[in-house]
């Protein structure tokens, strides 16, 4: 069965070169992706990651609001009892890694990430 | 000389000295620029066939513009140092102009966060994480105040990034002047008030396409009455670029974007030379050298004779297409961050060799993070040397005429033409836009630049090529901190508090009564933001008031 990957645009920012790309990619590398389009709540965001029954949820942001909208997308799929990995990337500084991490986001893709590790680290992440 | 001596001499130089080099040395590779065209060897008159200097380039303040829009260029003027800053609330990014103007920086550039650009107010769910962090929040007029304190806006002119919600923010810098003592015909400045490509690529859209675009308008014509000066819109195709077109889809884009206001104003009955003028445009400067400078010299060029031919505009005005540059912000890398210093200097020669009108230099930590004083320092400081010490800005032009630069000139506004007939063809850009096609295309060269970043065949220095794998960040960055937001917040409960909420409700409930009559110059609704602004209706009220009436767009995700 194909796996299914849910990318996200979570918080205002329109920045979504990045998400489409790694969407395509991903496409590419035989996944089933279902992108969002820009702006959503972390609540759309988790309801459709149900709804949509993924293997995996990938949270794009590029303004700076990554610590709070990540951090609430992990607590309402905590509060909905779902497992489902999740990875982000975006203009996200070495420093708040750690902290991402902390909170349960398995991978984090900053700046200047290559698509080929992207899709290899992804394929782990499904794997697992 | 003739052009045919020039062919024989080249056929001799390629069989007696060329060929036998390239057997000896054969040359890297081939070389392409990203909107497909072959980078030939060697440019020589060869490459200008038929090509007429007095059509093609003309003189500087004359049409068609190609060596710039003003007689004496930088020898009269330098471009206007506008550094794009805001941050925190109004207190914090007040500072950082003082900073900036301080070192010498010659006009100001407003970056708002997120919530103020699509209308929310800083308490609202939707702005969660959001206040402060791209830029300054502004949710009324006292924040407004608070920016612009100590500012005198009769001395300065200031660039407002500001679309969806541009016609509030216009409104509160005309009241900050009044308040100033400075008459709305003294005002200089721009609103950005570019719709059409939110839609393509920037993502701050709020209303459907058709009210939209009434707004825009709204503004254009209320600026030409009210704000003479005021530059109402700047058609931008940085956010296109920036969005991973090519240099070719960026300006016929961006002038496809300009045609259609253009369409949608005079179409309200208003004469083009009325307000065309005052249109101003936005471009990215990316790595590639000749191919930007050339960019930006046909873009001029195809806007001339657009103007003149096909709107029938008669006021020279019209015909200039005045821009802002800024250095390309996906070009920044995250390792090695202290190269950026180095890419920005080359994109910000190719804007002054371009002929800009103003100029942000991005600072070198801006993979990352918003800029610090240091590294935004450094950005400015760039541009005063290019001015002051480089000497390129000694002469006109100092490109034109070069075999190389004339025939991508060239060649640009030939590819730049057929998109923009194929955007006729489709019924003009918003039709164009609302079926995904200029999405696509963008996302389609999105993903071809990164697949030859992938492979290798585009080098970015520290990223795929010399890479430092022992690298540690080792610049200190910027960071908004989330107590912001409280802090924000409760100056925006104090202001709904301390207000008059009987003037609020009325000025909001007019407001949406003209909103729900026909567009038309007599139902313009600049003046009804007006009065909503001055009687401290919050930004997020206005906003809500006229999504009752033109609903909120959603948009077809491309991928």
């Amino acid at each position: 069965m194909r796996r299914r990957i849910l990318i996200a645009k979570v918080g205002l920012d329109g920045h979504d070169r990045g998400a489409k790309v790694v969407a395509r990619a991903l496409k590419n590398a035989g996944f089933e992706v279902i992108y969002t389009g820009i702006r959503q709540s972390p609540e759309q965001v988790v309801e459709t990651a149900i709804q949509e029954d993924v293997d995996l949820i990938g949270l794009s942001c590029l303004s700076g609001a990554h610590i709070p909208l990540f951090s609430r997308v992990m607590e309402l799929l905590k509060e909905q009892n779902v497992d489902i990995p999740v990875f982000g990337g975006g203009t996200i500084p070495p420093s708040d890694v750690s902290a991402l991490k902390s909170m349960g986001i398995r991978e984090v893709f900053g700046p200047g990430s290559s698509l080929k590790d992207i899709v290899a680290k992804v394929k782990e992440m499904v794997a697992k | 000389m003739d052009k045919d001596e020039i062919i024989k001499a080249r056929e001799k130089w390629e069989a007696e000295k060329l060929k036998k080099f390239l057997e000896k040395r054969p040359e890297r590779g081939s070389f392409r620029l990203d909107f497909g065209d072959e980078i030939y060897r060697l440019y020589t008159p060869e490459h200008l066939r038929d090509w007429n200097y007095l059509e093609k380039l003309g003189f500087p303040g004359d049409y068609p513009y190609t060596r710039g829009v003003y007689p004496t260029m930088y020898r009269g003027k330098l471009w206007t140092m506008r550094q794009y800053a805001g941050f925190a609330t109004a207190e914090e990014t007040n500072k950082r102009y003082k900073y900036l103007l301080e070192r010498g920086q010659t006009g100001l550039s407003v970056a708002f966060d997120l919530p103020t650009q699509i209308g929310y107010d800083s308490d609202d769910p939707m702005a969660l994480g959001e206040v402060g962090k791209v830029g300054v929040a502004i949710d009324t007029i006292e924040d407004m105040r608070i920016l612009f304190n100590g500012i005198p806006l009769d001395k300065i002119s200031t660039s407002m990034t500001i679309n969806s919600t541009a016609a509030i923010l216009l409104s509160m810098y005309q009241i900050i002047g009044e308040e100033q003592g400075v008459d709305s015909t003294l005002l200089r400045g721009t609103i950005q008030n570019d719709i059409l490509k939110e839609y393509i690529a920037r993502g701050t859209y709020i209303f459907p396409p058709q009210p939209s675009m009434r707004l825009v308008a709204d503004a254009i014509i209320y600026c030409a009455e009210h704000i003479p000066k005021w530059n109402p819109i700047s058609i931008s195709g940085y956010h296109i670029r920036e969005a991973g077109s090519t240099s070719v889809q960026e300006i016929a884009f961006t002038i496809g974007d300009g045609i259609e206001y253009v369409k949608w104003i005079t179409k309200r009955g208003v004469d083009v030379d009325k307000f065309a003028p005052r249109l101003s445009f936005f471009f990215a400067a990316h790595n590639n050298f000749f191919e930007e400078i050339a960019k930006l010299r046909a873009a001029r060029r195809l806007w001339a004779k657009i103007m003149k031919e096909r709107f029938g505009a008669k006021n020279p005005r019209s015909w200039m297409l005045r821009f802002h540059t800024q250095t390309g912000g996906s070009t920044l890398t995250a390792q090695q961050p202290l190269n950026n210093i180095i890419r920005v200097t080359i994109q910000a020669l190719a804007a002054v060799l371009g002929g800009t009108q103003s100029l942000h230099t991005n600072s070198y930590d801006e993979a990352l993070a918003l800029p610090t004083e240091k590294s935004v320092e450094i950005a400015l400081r760039t541009q005063q040397i290019i001015a002051y010490e480089s000497g390129i800005v000694d002469t006109i032009d100092p490109l034109g005429g070069s075999y190389y630069v004339e025939w991508l000139t060239d060649r640009i506004e030939e590819e730049a033409i057929k998109y923009l007939d194929k955007i006729d063809a489709m019924g003009g850009m918003t039709r164009a836009i609302e079926s995904g096609y200029i999405q696509k295309e963008i996302a389609d060269s999105a993903y071809k630049i990164q697949m030859k970043i992938e492979n290798g065949e585009r080098v970015v220095v520290g990223v795929n090529k010399f890479v430092d794998e022992n690298e540690k960040l080792n610049i200190e960055l910027m960071k908004v901190d989330e107590a912001v937001a409280q802090r924000q917040i409760k100056r925006l409960k104090h202001i709904r508090k301390m207000r008059d909420a009987r003037k609020v409700e009325e000025s909001l409930d007019a407001l949406k009564r003209v909103a729900e009559k026909e567009e038309g110059n007599e139902n313009n609704m600049v003046p009804y933001i007006y009065r909503c602004v001055k009687n401290y209706a919050t930004l997020g009220e206005i906003v809500a008031a006229l999504k009752e009436i033109f609903g909120e767009y959603r948009a077809p995700t491309v991928i």
